[in-house]
C-alpha cells in the first residue's frame, strides 16, 4: 500500500437506521477527503466529525485487535479499521463505498448491532472457559507445543462478529449456535488441559442447533479477518465427536457421515439411494427399514415418484449402483483399511506447520488428535 | 483438446442428465473426454470430516490416475461438479503444501504403483471453458444464441470459497465466470441475491427445514429478479434446487417454479442440441420457459425442440 499518494475524495454510502425513531432505514451519502491508504473507519469518523455527528459507529483500538468496528463494506463483512479506502473503492460496483451494519444481528443504531442479543449469547452457550483436570498439578499444566499452536488459531478470534454476520445457516435458522461460538468451543475441546471434552462434544453434537447445523458454505472462513477459519474448527469438532468419541447424535450427523464412508468403501462411488435412508436409519443395509428412514421415505415419496417418472432417478441404478472396476474397489478398500488401522489419525495442520514454501526445512505436520476417552 | 475427465458420483446417479449432457456437448466443442473410470468418490467434504488423511489419499489416487492420462497427452484434469472441485482443491492444497505429508500419502498409494506429483491442473468445466477453451472460441461454436433467455447464475459454495484455495483473484475472477459464459452464449445474465449463497444440500439429512429454506429463498430471489431459469455447475445444488423444489416451495409463501439447468445443458442449448438430447425432460421442475424459448428459435441447425 503506497502511503505517499495525496488525499482524494471518497463517497461513503452509509445505511442509517434508528429503530426508536419509527422511521424506515435509508441511505446517507457523505464525501470525505483522505489519503487512499487511510481506513474506512477514518472515513466514517471524518463524516461524523464534519457532516453528521449522529452517525452511529462503534470503534476503539483502530488496529484490528479489539473487534469493535465490524461492519459490512460493499456487501462483505470486515473491520472498518482494517480496510483501506482505496481497496474498498476498488471493490465497489458504483464508485461509492457502501457501509452497512453486520447481518444476523439486530441493529441498535446505524452501524451498531446488538452483539449481546446474538453473538455473546451464543458464546456463553458453549461454556467458554477451561474446565481444568484434577488433581491440579503442583506447578503448571504442561501442554505440548503442537497442541498449543493449534488452539492459538481459535484464540486469535477478536469477537468482531464478522463470521456471524455472514453465516448462511444463521440467516435461515437464527437458533444455530454459529461459527464464532463453535470455534470458541474447539478452543477448549482442542486443549489437552480441559477435563470436559467428551461432555462438550456430546452437548454440541446432540443440540439440533449444534455442529451438524453448519452447512459447510465457507462464508465464515472468508469473513474472518484473523484467519480463525471457524468452519474448519466445526469440522474438527465433528471429527472428534464422530470418529473419536463415536457419539451417535439425534441429528443424523454421525450416521450420515458413517453411511457415506461405508458406501464409498464398498463401491468406490457414492450410492445416493442407499445413503439417504441410512443417514436416518443407521449405517447398515437394514438401516432403510428403521422407522425414521421409513418416515422420511414417506414424506419424500411425491418427489421420488416424480423423479422416477421423469427418469431422473433410475430404479435399477437405485438398487444396483455404479461401481468402479473390481480391482479398483479392492485398492480403495485397502486404502480405507490401511488408514483405518492407524493407532492415531494423521492430520496435516497447515496453521501449525506452514507451507514448505515458507520454511527452510520442511517439517512433519502431524497433529495427533487423540481421543480423551 | 483432450481432458482427463472426472464426472463424479452424482452425475451418474441422481442427475444422469448432467453426465449425459456433458457427453453430448464435448464432441460439439471438440473436446475429447478421457473418463477416469478407475477413480473414486472425492468425499464431498464428508470423508474429510471423518478422516482427513483418508480423503486426501483417495483424492491423491485420483490425481495420480489423471497424471497418467496427462502423461499420455491430456491437457488437464476436468470435473463437472463444484463439490468435487472443492473437495479436491482442499486435498491438493495440503498435498502440495507439505512434502513430508505428500510422501506419506504416496507411501499408501505405492501399493498400486501410483504416485501423486506435486501440482496438477484440475479444473471444473466452467473454469476450463473460460481459461483454456476460451470464450471467443465458445462464441464461434454457438449456433443458437440464447438471445432473450434470462439466466441466473448459481455457483454453489465449493467453487467460490475460500477464494485463495480456489485461485480466485482479480486476474482470475472465477466467481463471476458463469456470467461470462451466459453472455458468451448470447443469454441475459440475471443478478440476484442468492447467486453465491448456499443451496442447503449439506444439511438436508440433518436440518431439513433450514436446508430447504435456503433453497427456497435462493429460488425465490431468482424468480423475483425475473429469471427464466438458473444454471449451476454443481449437481448437489441441482438436487436441492430442482429435485427438492416442490417440498422447498411449501416453506415459502410464494409459489416456486424455477427451472434449474446444469452448465453443460445451457452450453448444449446454444450449440444447437435439443432439450431432449441434453436431458431437460428429466428435471423435476419442467424447464418450460427454456423449452419454449428453444422451440421458438429458428436456428436452421435441425435441432428438434420440445421432446418431453
Amino acid at each position: 500500500m503506497d502511503t505517499r499518494k495525496p488525499a482524494q475524495d471518497f463517497t461513503l454510502r452509509i445505511r442509517r437506521y434508528d429503530p426508536d425513531s419509527g422511521e424506515a432505514p435509508y441511505w446517507d451519502e457523505h464525501t470525505v477527503t483522505l489519503e487512499p491508504h487511510r481506513s474506512v473507519l477514518e472515513g466514517l469518523l471524518q463524516a461524523k466529525a464534519k457532516y453528521d455527528g449522529s452517525i452511529g459507529v462503534r470503534c476503539s483500538c483502530r488496529a484490528a485487535i479489539c473487534g469493535s468496528c465490524g461492519v459490512r463494506i460493499n456487501d462483505k463483512p470486515g473491520l472498518a479499521c482494517h480496510t483501506h479506502l482505496e481497496e474498498a473503492l476498488k471493490r465497489s460496483k458504483d464508485g461509492k463505498i457502501t457501509v452497512e451494519p453486520m447481518g444476523n444481528m439486530p441493529v441498535i443504531k446505524d452501524l451498531i448491532v446488538d452483539m449481546d442479543a446474538v453473538h455473546w449469547k451464543k458464546i456463553n452457550r458453549v461454556t467458554p472457559w477451561l474446565i481444568g483436570k484434577t488433581p491440579v498439578p503442583e506447578r503448571e499444566y504442561v501442554v505440548d507445543r503442537v497442541s498449543m499452536v493449534d488452539v492459538t488459531q481459535t484464540m486469535a478470534c477478536i469477537q468482531c462478529g464478522a463470521c456471524v454476520s455472514d453465516c448462511l445457516s444463521m440467516e435461515v435458522d437464527p437458533g444455530f449456535i454459529g461459527p464464532a461460538a463453535l470455534a470458541k468451543a474447539y478452543r477448549f475441546v482442542g486443549d489437552p488441559r480441559d477435563a470436559e471434552q467428551q461432555q462438550r462434544l456430546k452437548d454440541l453434537a446432540e443440540d439440533p442447533n449444534g455442529i451438524y447445523n453448519c452447512t459447510h458454505c465457507f462464508k465464515c472462513v472468508e469473513a474472518c479477518p484473523k484467519g480463525v477459519a471457524p468452519m474448519n474448527q466445526i469440522m474438527r469438532l465433528r471429527r472428534r465427536a464422530g470418529s473419536d468419541h463415536h457419539i451417535d447424535d439425534r441429528n443424523n450427523g454421525h450416521r450420515h457421515e458413517a453411511a457415506f464412508v461405508t458406501l464409498v468403501k464398498q463401491g468406490g462411488l457414492l450410492h445416493e439411494a442407499e445413503l439417504l435412508p441410512r443417514s436416518y436409519g443407521g449405517d447398515s443395509w437394514f438401516g432403510k427399514f428403521a422407522p425414521k428412514a421409513g418416515a422420511e421415505l414417506v414424506s419424500s415419496l411425491p418427489v421420488i415418484t416424480k423423479a422416477v417418472l421423469r427418469r431422473k432417478v433410475n430404479p435399477k441404478l437405485a438398487l444396483v449402483p455404479h461401481k468402479i472396476p473390481k480391482q479398483d474397489v479392492k485398492a480403495v478398500r485397502e486404502i480405507f483399511d490401511t488408514i483405518g488401522s492407524r493407532e492415531e489419525r494423521y492430520e496435516l495442520n497447515l496453521y501449525v506447520v506452514g507451507d514448505d514454501k515458507d520454511l527452510e526445512q520442511p517439517v512433519a505436520g502431524a497433529v495427533e488428535d487423540r481421543s480423551t476417552t | 483438446m483432450k481432458v482427463a475427465y472426472w464426472p463424479g458420483c452424482v452425475s451418474r446417479g441422481f442427475t444422469p442428465e448432467l453426465h449425459g449432457s456433458m457427453a453430448q456437448v464435448a464432441p460439439k466443442l471438440g473436446i475429447e473426454l478421457v473418463e477416469l473410470d478407475r477413480a473414486c468418490c472425492t468425499g464431498a467434504g464428508v470423508i474429510a470430516e471423518h478422516n482427513q488423511e483418508l480423503a486426501d489419499t483417495l483424492n491423491a489416487r485420483t490425481f495420480a490416475l489423471a497424471q497418467q492420462e496427462l502423461a499420455k497427452g491430456a491437457d488437464l484434469m476436468m470435473n463437472i461438479c463444484s463439490t468435487c472441485q472443492g473437495a479436491q482443491s482442499e486435498s491438493q492444497e495440503r498435498l502440495d503444501a507439505n512434502k513430508v505429508y505428500r510422501d506419506h500419502v504416496n507411501e499408501t498409494l505405492a501399493k498400486e504403483n501410483l504416485t501423486y506429483q506435486q501440482g496438477i491442473a484440475n479444473k471444473n468445466f466452467l473454469w476450463m471453458l473460460v481459461e483454456d477453451y476460451g470464450l471467443d472460441k465458445l462464441k464461434e461454436k454457438v449456433v443458437k444464441p440464447l438471445t432473450g433467455l434470462k439466466v441466473g447464475p448459481f455457483y454453489g459454495c465449493y467453487i467460490v470459497r475460500p477464494a485463495d484455495r480456489l485461485g480466485i483473484d482479480d486476474e482470475n475472477p472465477r466467481d463471476s465466470y458463469l456470467s461470462l459464459v451466459i453472455e458468451a452464449l448470447g443469454g441475459t445474465v440475471i443478478d440476484y441475491a442468492g447467486s453465491h449463497k448456499c443451496c442447503g444440500f449439506p444439511i438436508i439429512t440433518m436440518k431439513k427445514e433450514a436446508s430447504l429454506t435456503m433453497a427456497a429463498r435462493n429460488l425465490g430471489d431468482a424468480q423475483d429478479a425475473d429469471a427464466d431459469c438458473i444454471v449451476t455447475p454443481c449437481p448437489l445444488c441441482h438436487l436441492n434446487l430442482d429435485l427438492q423444489q416442490p417440498i422447498a416451495a411449501k416453506l415459502t409463501p410464494k409459489p416456486l417454479n424455477m427451472p434449474v439447468l446444469h452448465l453443460p445443458q445451457l452450453v448444449g442449448l446454444a450449440l444447437g442440441l435439443s432439450p431432449k438430447e441434453i436431458g431437460l425432460n428429466k428435471h423435476v421442475v419442467k424447464p418450460t420457459a427454456v423449452v419454449d424459448w428453444s422451440t421458438s428459435v429458428i436456428a436452421g441447425v435441425g435441432a428438434e425442440g420440445g421432446g418431453w
